[in-house]
């Protein structure tokens, strides 16, 4: 068998495909993050929480109402989306003149107490979430099998990074949107209502982790610490990448996803710490992020 | 300069005749602290439930014995982080007047609290930290460690798994102090009965996707994959290993289990799985009567850790009585002078080194079907006698135990 540094070739192919299984999950993450701080300029710390809150609905409209798996795909971020718009209404709308500090400090606030109630009311074991039948099984690679339900969460976040960012840099009511980040005051002028576009904003960015929830319910435990663990990581890929840059966060959560992978056949130990390793290096050369502009 | 020395002589004498005066209870007051997980990874099987549990031993203690004395319980969170621990417990010691302080689920907070302890010479009577340095190396005389540890969990299982053929092993464990310590002892039984260890895998704690890990541990070839984690590591390793196919095919042994992590798979994820506890609930009709009041106040049947702190509790409150004091020493001689009759454990003892000694329970999880109500789920394959159950004092590393 072919080997390179020693570890077969085969093994080396399979957890590069898992690399890109989680960096499926950074990717779609960072890129809510990266439009919410982009159109917004709120450092949204409670990102994690709204998609740990994203899988537990997908859990209780299983659980309590029998709402399937697909269903739950397309109503969850929905859901999630809508919440996120009542907290951007009633709270986030205050802060846009104030220093970042005050969106983060809110926004952390908001993640604590949301991860609170979820934990008092659900305990911290995790609940949970079978496999929907048509994704259960595996595809002989040749080099590994994997699982259906990994390729389709490949799939679906890729086909949702890459419409969001047509969605943004493609099409006319992305432009608008743009131009509103640009220069909010002249982009009204032009009759363009700007506070609803940023609501919507929010909404969307927060129901990209609604999604990501949903689609991390079956492959991990439901449990209300979920997002908490990964909210880290996915600061260290938008800073990596470039703050509010679209395109740099999808490639860039891909891309680290497929390094942390590496590392875990290498030297496992330092499978967790490797992304801000990077993150260093990257700010060390490149202050603004790999694709990020300097302003 | 002279208004001091008045002083502190007054403040001599005063303290001389507090000492001897006192009903031997100091202010009439035993307090108990609960120093536990109350918000991160382990709340499920310590939390409120182990706070429930003493205040449980407390109330049964003053129905029966009706003391002169009032008996507190105190609560907070350590947050499983060492310093956290030893700053309560020092609080708690040097301000509040608790005289002894119980659970402790991790062990760097059970090694830090342990010691704060022995400086104050208070009692500390742990049940949900694992680490066998807590009787070994950190050992001392006024710490018992109540319920179990990774030595026992990991020679029940290993053991069992062995002797039903599963020679070959490759470890998955998490990288920290007890996960390595577990694996160590696990390795060691291992290859005591006859198998052989292939390999492991340190994952980082605490993880969420283990396919990575798992992966490996495919590639090994070996029988049996060992998991050297706790909590939701090993929850979500069990979980994802089925979905890469790798279960059934070669097997998991989860080497510290609890019944809420039982629980929260569900059987169709863990049936067959072996696992040892100190405690189940449906084991007998005097554990089935006790966890069914817990469950009552608690909507959850304990684990063993919760179990476990009824337990240590009621027994140190009966050296209080039999004392009538709550000298540190004292009563702690009380406690090793008699034997642990409860629920909980038949003629139990405790050694020299801080274990308390007691049969451990060797489980295996029902299929689905077999399940007939809620929380039925284990059979009890095997009692390991207490003489087997834990470290022979023979390998002790403890400075107490004399040889």
């Amino acid at each position: 068998m072919t080997e390179i540094f020693g570890v077969p070739i085969q093994a080396l192919l399979g957890q590069l495909m898992l690399g890109l299984v989680n960096g499926s999950f950074y990717a779609m993450l960072s890129l809510g993050l990266a439009v919410i701080f982009g159109m917004l300029n709120i450092i949204n710390f409670a990102h994690g929480a709204l998609y740990m809150m994203g899988a537990f609905l997908a859990w209780m409209g299983l659980t309590y109402w029998g709402i399937s798996y697909g269903w739950a795909l397309l109503l969850v971020p929905i859901a999630v989306g809508v919440f996120g718009m009542v907290i951007e209404r009633t709270m986030l709308q205050w802060l846009y003149k104030l220093d970042h500090l005050y969106g983060l400090l809110l926004t952390f606030g908001l993640a604590l107490i949301i991860e609170g109630l979820f934990r008092d009311q659900y305990g911290v074991s995790g609940l949970p979430y079978e496999i929907p039948d048509l994704l259960t099984g595996a595809f002989n690679l040749g080099f590994m099998f994997l699982p259906k339900y990994r390729a389709w969460v490949i799939f679906a976040s890729l086909a949702v990074c890459l419409a969001t960012w047509f969605g943004i840099e493609k099409t006319r009511l992305g432009a608008y949107l743009r131009a509103a980040t640009e220069n909010p005051k002249l982009t009204q002028a032009f009759g363009i209502n700007v506070p609803l576009m940023v609501m919507l904003t929010y909404g969307f960015g927060v129901g990209l982790a609604g999604f990501a929830g949903v689609l991390a319910a079956p492959a991990f435990q439901v449990n209300p610490l979920m997002g908490s663990h990964l909210i880290i990581v996915v600061f260290a890929v938008v800073v990596i990448g470039g703050m509010g840059s679209i395109l740099g966060s999808i490639l860039t959560g891909l891309g680290l996803g497929v390094i942390e992978g590496l590392t875990k056949v290498f030297y496992s130990e330092a499978s967790s710490t490797v992304v801000f390793v990077v993150m260093v290096l990257v700010l060390l050369v490149r202050p603004a992020g790999l694709f990020g502009r300097e302003k | 300069m002279k208004k001091t020395t008045i002083a502190t002589a007054l403040a001599a004498a005063l303290s001389l005749t507090a000492g001897s005066a006192a009903a031997q209870i100091s202010d009439n007051i035993v307090k108990i602290g609960v120093l536990t997980d109350l918000s991160g990874a382990y709340s499920d099987l310590a939390g409120t439930g182990a706070v429930e549990a003493v205040k449980m031993a407390v109330e049964d203690f003053k129905a029966k014995e009706k003391p002169a004395y009032a008996i507190e319980v105190v609560a907070a969170d350590h947050q499983n982080k060492g310093d956290i621990a030893s700053n309560k417990a020092r609080e708690w010691f040097d301000r509040d007047k608790v005289d002894v302080i119980t659970d402790m689920v991790t062990t760097s907070t059970a090694l830090a609290a342990m010691k704060v302890a022995k400086d104050k010479n208070k009692i500390a009577l742990i049940s949900g930290a694992a680490s066998t340095r807590i009787t070994n190396e950190d050992c001392n005389d006024v710490t018992v460690h109540w319920t179990y540890d990774t030595y026992a969990v990991a020679n029940g299982t290993a053991k069992a798994v062995v002797k039903q053929g599963g020679k070959s092993w490759f470890f998955l464990t998490a990288d920290y102090a007890f996960g390595q310590s577990l694996e160590k002892d696990a390795s060691d039984v291992v290859a005591a009965n006859g198998g052989k260890v292939l390999g492991s895998v340190r994952h980082p704690f605490p993880g969420t996707d283990f396919s990575s890990f798992l992966l490996k541990a495919q590639a090994s070839g070996a029988q049996v994959i060992g998991l050297a984690n706790a909590g939701t590591d090993t929850t979500n390793s069990i979980k994802q290993a089925a979905e890469f196919g790798i279960t059934p095919k070669q097997s998991l042994a989860g080497l510290l289990m609890f019944i809420t992590d039982i629980h929260s798979l569900g059987l169709k994820a863990t049936q067959g799985m072996y696992l040892t506890e100190a405690f189940y609930w449906d084991a007998n009709d005097e554990t089935r009567a006790w966890s069914k009041r817990f469950f009552d106040r608690h909507k959850r049947m304990p684990t063993m850790v919760q179990a476990g702190l009824y337990s240590a509790v009621s027994h140190y409150l009966k050296a209080v009585k039999a004392t009538g004091s709550d000298d540190t020493q004292k009563v702690m001689a009380a406690m090793k002078k008699t034997k642990i009759n409860d629920f909980f454990a038949k003629n139990g003892y405790i050694r020299e080194d801080g274990r308390m000694v007691h049969d451990m329970y060797l489980m295996q999880v029902k299929k689905p079907e077999e399940s007939k109500y809620p929380w039925d789920y284990y059979n009890v394959r095997q009692t390991i006698p207490a003489a087997e159950a834990f470290q022979p004092l023979s390998l002790s590393k403890c400075s107490l135990v004399k040889k």
